[in-house]
């Protein structure tokens, strides 16, 4: 099992392989994404009862929550890519990296827009600066950090490490995000889902709720691929594989 | 449920579909970006070659 991990971690290491492998696996990752996400929006808009307080607009929750789940995963995705990078200087955790970046930041724009447009009939504001909504505007400056930090630096190794290190020191927010309902008192619910004991959520809008999680999961590794495979291209642009693999 | 109370959305209409819309463009974007990227670098790369491959062949020519 480990030397299988090792193998498979040193050919996903290696740019041309990744290159080749994420192109054969776009097609079928699209289609387990849209087969994913049509289950998930049909149970979700037609299947699931509407709430006993929120009615219907709750159903905001099927894009809201999975964007931000997604917004705080790939900023551990990141972290582990900057850690990898400074350790083994390793050129696909670079390009990880640099590509999760924009789609982190969408996630993260994503999920403080849908919440303050459920925010705005539930709440009666779109927004108040209490503790969940601060941190996760403070995640999109670092987002947005990290793809400027990255564009600003010529060298591509250099801003690599650079951004690593911004990477790995802004971790701290992501258990700041999920804790703060529990430590600051605030407007946004506590936790559903994510609780030891059972989740305290209607077995049909749970599901529909996992699988729009599931498909934002999918959609992110289909955002990185292609997006990895620009950046591999322009990289590696004076290679002998790219040179192969652009002869007419 | 008839097609429009389903739309309706019990009276939250511009919030549910607004919420759904913006994450429909921006995950659209996010995907068409690169792939837009990666298919007009990929051509770019092919165009040089084929240019480069042609210069050989001329010069070639024109020593022998």
């Amino acid at each position: 099992m480990f030397k299988w991990f090792v193998t498979w971690f040193h050919r996903f290491g290696s740019p041309p392989h990744f290159y080749r492998l994420a192109g054969r696996w776009l097609p079928w990752l699209t289609t387990l994404f849209v087969v994913t996400v049509i289950a998930g929006l049909y149970g979700g808009l037609v299947l699931a009862p509407a709430d006993y307080q929120q009615g219907e607009s709750f159903r905001i929750i099927y894009v809201h929550v999975p964007a931000a789940w997604m917004s705080m995963f790939i900023y551990v995705v990141m972290a582990f890519c900057g850690i990898v990078i400074l350790v083994w200087r390793m050129k696909m955790a670079e390009i990880v990296l640099s590509c999760s970046a924009p789609i982190g930041a969408s996630f993260t724009f994503l999920a403080l827009v849908t919440g303050s447009l459920w925010g705005k009939p539930m709440w009666g504001t779109y927004w108040v600066w209490d503790a969940r909504l601060t941190s996760e505007l403070i995640l999109l400056f670092l987002y947005l950090g990290v793809i400027g930090l990255y564009g600003a630096i010529d060298d591509k190794r250099v801003a690599a490490r650079a951004v690593a290190i911004l990477s790995i020191v802004g971790v701290v927010n992501i258990p700041i995000i999920h804790f703060s309902v529990e430590w600051w008192n605030s407007l946004h619910q506590g936790p559903t889902v994510t609780k030891f004991d059972k989740p305290s959520i209607d077995i049909r809008m749970l599901i529909p709720l996992l699988l729009m999680a599931l498909a934002f999961q999918i959609y992110y590794v289909i955002a990185l691929f292609q997006a990895a495979r620009a950046a591999i291209l322009q990289r590696e642009r004076n290679s002998r594989w790219v040179e192969e693999l652009v002869k007419p | 449920m008839s097609v429009s109370e389903f739309f309706n959305m019990g009276g939250y209409a511009v919030f549910v579909w607004s919420s759904f819309g913006l994450t429909f463009v921006v995950l659209l974007l996010n995907w068409w970006l690169p792939f837009r990227q990666h298919k007009q670098y990929l051509a770019k790369l092919k165009r040089q070659e084929m240019i480069k491959s042609r210069e050989e062949k001329q010069s070639h020519d024109a020593s022998s």
